[in-house]
């Protein structure tokens, strides 16, 4: 076993993170989703995959299980060559999508135990791999109710459950808590908490700024089909935001007015709504920050400033 | 899987990071996928038996009524055969098409555009054509038993019983395994759902009236029985019949050899079809 670890390693040095993408594009007909994308992600890890919609996130998702075959480049799973062999690296990863794709007429325990013969759980493990799953989501008293009579956060946590009901190494999730309330979303974020201090990879892709900040070890912002920053949530911000952010508000003449100067200087800045704000305002010297005026409000910088100024898009 | 241990091996994790898993060695094809895609359809089936069985078994049952004691009364007989055995047995082919190429059909298109159970499927170590046998073995194993109910109503009826028949769910089998995979292939192809109106009039129809289920494809013009020749229906049809009434053997290789190599030209198109859908 040691040596079959060894030869996949030799083979290609990408082998060696639990994931490892290099040069991926992949088009549809004119539309490049992917464009020359290279990242890894080490195990052990859970990194967050930032980026407004249509930045490839759920493309790159797909790749990774061969529901989509990349056009160019290297794909490396566990160690496994995607798509050569798709097969089994999808054996020991788990993957929960976007859309919830549950059976609504089987109960919540059919659903897993479907899932489990599928993911080749051994017959002797099925029954214990699915209790334990169950337990995991928290639905043991809700294993024989039909996934039709749960609520929204149940079935989003039984998707959760049924990526892992085969302990897998690594588990992709995708945008995990889209369209959920805070409540639900703070009980997911609980659960994939733990799979991270289990030590799972994960990748998470996501366009909620805060769920990123939260639970990610490290970030890839993803713009046009290709990662434009990464690192450490706090070490993105030092590097594109600075420690201080200072906004401004008035009318549309003095918010303009307020970018040209900050800009002149040398300083990013994004709009949000009826402000401005500057970027890295501990560098701001006095001389700027009279021209710039005294209606500034100082507060901390955060990821959702750096996603802005980076990718130039909203966030929710 | 029983004996999940035999051939694994470690997923290549650096430096001991992370979790470390047991990757078993899978072939291109495994029975695994086609036991867990069954475990589904069974827990489906355990809900809406009786509604899947009274369609499958009871519409049959008023074609031959209708058609045995309707035309029955005209025609006493057909060649040899009592025109109720001729058309039980032809019925059967009826049973066969229609218990197979709707599920294919319409099971194929919910689960993969509206359902995506297949997307979710295919995230786990199952493949396309995995996916697409297995569905089609579940189809054409229900079709095998729910076609044989025209006979057994037969049997009440006057129809003398013969040990050949216990070879008609064989028969069947085979035939709505390729039906099943036709209705898939169709699934595959068509723009939306409503699309299938096309497909049931333009091909299903023709394929049951052309294939000598209620009348002999003797009675037809020519060309119409040349066509006959070329629809999988009549070659089951036709082993339906040798088997109640006695095998000829050297025709009836040939008619089961027309369903194996029907079968196996579904299965083929069907695989590519779903794969064209589901891989993007």
């Amino acid at each position: 076993m040691q040596r079959a670890r060894v030869e996949d390693a030799r083979r290609d040095p990408g082998a060696a993170a639990a994931i490892s993408l290099r040069g991926v594009v992949k088009r549809f007909g004119d539309f490049t989703a992917v464009d020359g994308l290279d990242l890894e992600v080490p195990a052990g890890v859970c990194l967050g995959l930032l980026g407004p919609n249509g930045a490839g996130k759920s493309t790159t998702m797909k790749m990774l299980t061969a529901q989509a075959i990349a056009d160019e480049g290297g794909i490396h799973v566990l160690g496994f060559q995607v798509p050569r062999e798709a097969k089994r690296a999808r054996a020991v990863m788990g993957v929960v999508p976007q859309q919830d794709n549950l059976d609504e007429e089987l109960t919540a325990r059919e659903n897993l135990e479907v899932f489990a013969h599928l993911y080749r759980v051994p017959r002797r493990a099925r029954r214990q791999a699915v209790d334990d799953a169950l337990a995991l989501a928290h639905l043991t008293g809700k294993q024989l109710t039909k996934v039709d009579d749960l609520s929204g956060g149940m079935r989003r946590r039984l998707l959760i459950a049924r990526g892992l009901v085969h302990s897998p190494a690594l588990v992709l999730l995708d945008e995990p808590t889209v369209g959920l309330d805070p409540q639900v979303r703070a009980e997911l974020w609980g659960l994939i908490d733990g799979l991270r201090a289990g030590g799972t990879t994960v990748l998470m892709s996501t366009h909620y700024i805060e769920e990123a900040e939260r639970l990610a070890d490290e970030c890839a912002l993803m713009s046009h089909g290709r990662v434009i920053a990464r690192g450490s949530p706090s070490a993105l911000v030092a590097e594109y935001a600075g420690d201080r952010v200072v906004e401004h508000y008035g009318p549309p003449g003095r918010l303009t007015e307020v970018e040209r100067i900050a800009r002149g200087a040398g300083l990013s800045t994004r709009r949000t709504g009826p402000s401005v704000s500057v970027l890295k305002a501990e560098t701001i010297p006095p001389s700027l920050e009279d021209e710039l005026g005294p209606d500034g409000v100082r507060r901390a910088a955060s990821l959702e400033d750096v996603f802005v100024v980076l990718t130039g898009e909203r966030v929710e | 899987m029983s004996g999940a241990n035999r051939g694994v091996r470690e997923v290549a994790l650096p430096q001991g990071a992370g979790k470390t898993v047991q990757a078993p060695r899978l072939r291109r094809f495994e029975f695994a996928p086609v036991a867990g895609i069954w475990r589904h359809e069974l827990a489906l089936y355990k809900r809406y038996w009786k509604s899947q069985s009274f369609a499958s078994m009871v519409e049959p049952t008023f074609f031959l009524l209708a058609f045995g004691y309707g035309f029955g009364s005209m025609i006493a007989m057909i060649g040899d055969y009592r025109y109720l055995d001729f058309v039980a047995t032809g019925v059967v082919g009826v049973a066969a098409l229609f218990t197979s190429v709707f599920p294919g059909m319409f099971n194929g298109y919910i689960r993969r555009v509206f359902q995506h159970t297949y997307d979710a499927m295919l995230a786990t170590p199952v493949d396309v054509h995995e996916l697409v046998t297995a569905e089609a073995l579940w189809i054409a194993a229900k079709s095998a038993v729910y076609s044989c109910t025209p006979l057994v109503v037969a049997l009440f009826f006057g129809l003398d019983p013969s040990f050949g028949m216990l070879l008609v769910p064989f028969v069947t089998f085979f035939t709505a395994l390729g039906f099943g995979l036709f209705g898939t292939w169709t699934s595959s192809v068509v723009p939306s759902i409503n699309s299938f109106d096309y497909v049931i009039t333009g091909v299903v129809t023709p394929l049951f009236l052309i294939a000598g289920t209620f009348f002999p494809v003797d009675a037809l013009p020519g060309w119409a029985q040349k066509a006959a020749y070329l629809n999988p229906l009549y070659h089951c049809v036709e082993l339906v019949r040798d088997a109640v009434f006695g095998l000829d053997p050297l025709a009836d290789l040939g008619h089961f050899g027309a369903l194996v190599l029907f079968a196996a030209l579904m299965w083929v198109i069907a695989v590519r079809g779903m794969r064209n859908r589901l891989i993007d």
